[in-house]
């Protein structure tokens, strides 16, 4: 019973999950020779010359700021909506959430009309006398994309706990002698932090992965890790260097989560301060 | 001893609609155990949050020691409170639990040790100091949320029923426990339970609530022996609550007879309540009765029988008597003038 029930998953894990995995480790693990391909670990040895090592630090910077700027954001979004204090708190919830039934690259393709040079910034800055900015294929638009894209799923995971927690628990935490502020640092963020660790999580991955938001917003001038390994696949062919691209970064996306994970199973003694 | 700690001078509270609280009066002494007690709804809960200053009063002024509190916020109050469902942290041991008020105050390390420990012995859970909150027993919950507050040394503890979510037995041992806490710290304890027994068996005085308005306060036996009116009676044991009328002082009418009794200062001919205890009742043979029916059940509840005597002018009187007579019987029942107590109706 257990057995038939469980069996179209084992499938579908084996079709879509298993075997990309183990022709994505064969490609990055292997070379092409005249009689077939040998083993080699020459596909990573490219990977780290100073051009992709580039790259990689490149991914990774905009990734962590992007989080950084998400959660400076996100959390006080959250604790606004999960307060009592606002009556309209649905419709905040609504604002983070309408966006996200909208298509991905929709959303995106919709800051360029923003950004550009003729775009809605400038000529509102233009009729008010002020010089136009070169806000797009820059850094910041880039961040700026990926925060807007991203930041909805780190308000929630927040909000979810956050509208969770007991207000008994915060009563009690003034009745003991907590001041506002005691009662955040003390009760409020430490038992906040599973969501904190997975807005974070659901924020950090994406914006180290992506490629879309790179090349429309950056204009192709700001090669991700994302970037290289489509430019492997698509565009220069080369499926041994993509894959043991794509290696490094499922690598790295485990580091993260166990560094992660780490925090979480931490989060009681992070709250004795 | 006589010193007032806390006192609602007409302190209402009115929620949107509701009025929760309507004009209460009232004075705690030191170290004296105060019992809230009422059907749910009645406003208990209100009462110790407006003391514990959670919530503000609509009307009326809260005195701490003769000061005005009415706007000073929980923090800064010398009162601890014991909740409802004991709303522990649950991102802390133990020992960090009760730990939390001390830590607030910046005590040092050495003084956090020593009176947590200390703390930790009196509600029994020495050795449990690393123990994950939520790992722990109700009963267990209970004493780290006791001892959370009572770490603190406040002057007032607001228990709001600590003991409602216990088994019957755990529940005996926490009230003998907390009593005996409650004279050997010589803290005031105002304690929220709808159980009457549990109010009488542990308080110095007992404040009946109902509808927001205090029905009676005095002393458990006061309560019990003297109930204000009707719903004080009842709500305080069992009871057996009939209209009479008063015909002159220390003379009732009653179940179609006329009794002595020890009542006076009513109305010639007023309409009063009045109440008999069912264990007051006692079986006597029919012939020379004032009043008898006929048993119409009969149920055995361990010390005494519980019995409802049908009497003729069709009213149901409930008797409790170590004997028993059977279904069916006619029996008499006898009673003490000094058993008969009259109350003024109250008109709702
Ligand atoms: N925050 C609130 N908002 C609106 N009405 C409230 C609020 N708190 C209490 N009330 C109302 O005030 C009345 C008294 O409530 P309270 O909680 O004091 O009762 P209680 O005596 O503690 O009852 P219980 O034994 O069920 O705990 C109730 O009618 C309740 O519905
Ligand atoms: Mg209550």
């Amino acid at each position: 019973m257990k057995r038939s029930t469980l069996f179209p998953y084992v499938v579908w894990m084996a079709l879509f999950i298993i075997v990309p995995m183990v022709l994505v480790l064969y490609y990055a693990f292997t070379v092409p020779t005249e009689s077939g391909a040998t083993w080699s670990l020459e596909n990573f040895a490219r990977f780290f010359e100073p051009i992709y090592l580039r790259v990689l630090w490149r991914s990774l910077r905009l990734a962590v700021i992007s989080t950084v700027i998400c959660l400076v954001i996100g959390y006080p979004a959250a604790m606004v909506m999960s307060g009592n204090a606002f009556e309209q708190k649905h419709v905040i919830l609504l604002l983070f959430v309408v966006p996200m039934w909208m298509n991905f690259l929709l959303r995106t393709y919709a800051w360029l009309t923003i950004l550009e040079r003729n775009g809605v910034i400038n000529v509102v800055l233009n009729s008010l006398n002020l010089p136009s900015l070169n806000i797009l294929y820059t850094e910041g638009a880039v961040v700026l994309g990926m925060v807007y894209n991203f930041l909805p799923f780190m308000v929630l995971p927040i909000y979810s706990v956050l509208s969770k927690i007991d207000r008994g628990v915060v009563e009690a935490a003034g009745d003991l002698g907590a001041n506002a502020f005691q009662v955040f640092a003390k009760v409020i963020f430490p038992l906040s932090l599973p969501g904190v660790v997975s807005g974070v999580t659901m924020v950090f991955m994406p914006a180290l992965t992506t490629f879309v938001i790179s090349r429309l917003l950056g204009g192709g001038q700001f090669t991700l890790i994302g970037n290289l390994i489509e430019q492997q696949f698509l565009v220069v062919g080369d499926w041994g260097f993509g894959s043991s691209i794509s290696v490094v970064m499922i690598v790295l996306i485990l580091l993260s989560m166990a560094i992660m994970s780490f925090f979480e199973g931490e989060e009681k003694d992070v709250a004795l301060w | 001893m006589d010193e007032i700690i806390v006192e609602l001078k007409s302190v209402s509270k009115v929620y949107d609609e509701t009025v929760a609280l309507d004009g209460i009066n009232l004075y705690i002494r030191k170290n004296e155990f105060v019992t809230l007690l009422g059907p749910s709804g009645c406003g208990k809960t209100t009462t110790l949050r407006l003391i514990g200053g959670f919530e503000q009063p609509t009307d009326g002024t809260i005195l701490f020691e003769g000061r005005d509190v009415t706007d000073v916020p929980p923090y800064k109050r010398r009162v601890n409170t014991v909740f409802q469902r004991y709303a522990l942290f649950s991102h802390l041991d133990v020992f960090e639990n009760i730990a939390f008020g001390l830590r607030i105050k910046k005590y040092s390390e050495k003084v956090i040790k020593e009176k947590v420990g200390r703390m930790l012995e009196q509600v029994n859970l020495a050795g449990f100091e690393k123990r994950d909150v939520n790992s722990l027993s109700g009963g267990q919950q209970q004493r780290v949320a006791i001892a959370r507050a009572l770490v603190n040394e406040p002057e007032v503890l607001l228990l709001d029923e600590p003991l409602a979510a216990l088994d019957l037995k755990l529940r005996k041992e926490m009230q003998h426990e907390l009593k005996s806490m409650q004279k050997q710290l010589g803290i005031t304890f105002v304690f929220v339970t709808h159980d009457q027994e549990e109010a009488l068996s542990m308080s110095d005085t007992v404040v009946v609530m109902k509808d927001g308005r205090i029905q009676q306060i005095g002393t458990p036996v006061d309560i019990y022996n003297e109930p204000k009116n009707a719903f004080v009676a009842d709500f305080i044991g069992e009871s057996n609550i009939v209209d009479g009328i008063m015909r002159q002082d220390y003379v009732v009418d009653f179940g179609g007879a006329t009794f002595d009794c020890v009542d006076f200062g009513f109305a010639k001919d007023e309409e009063v309540d009045v109440v008999i205890r069912p264990e007051d009742l006692v079986l006597i043979p029919a012939e020379n009765a004032k009043l008898s029916g006929v048993v119409s059940s009969v149920n055995f509840l361990g010390v005494h029988y519980e019995m409802f005597v049908d009497a003729d002018d069709g009213t149901s009187w409930l008797v409790h008597s170590t004997l028993m007579e059977p279904v069916g019987t006619r029996v008499g029942l006898g009673l003490e003038p000094m058993d008969i107590h009259i109350m003024k109706k109250v008109r709702p």
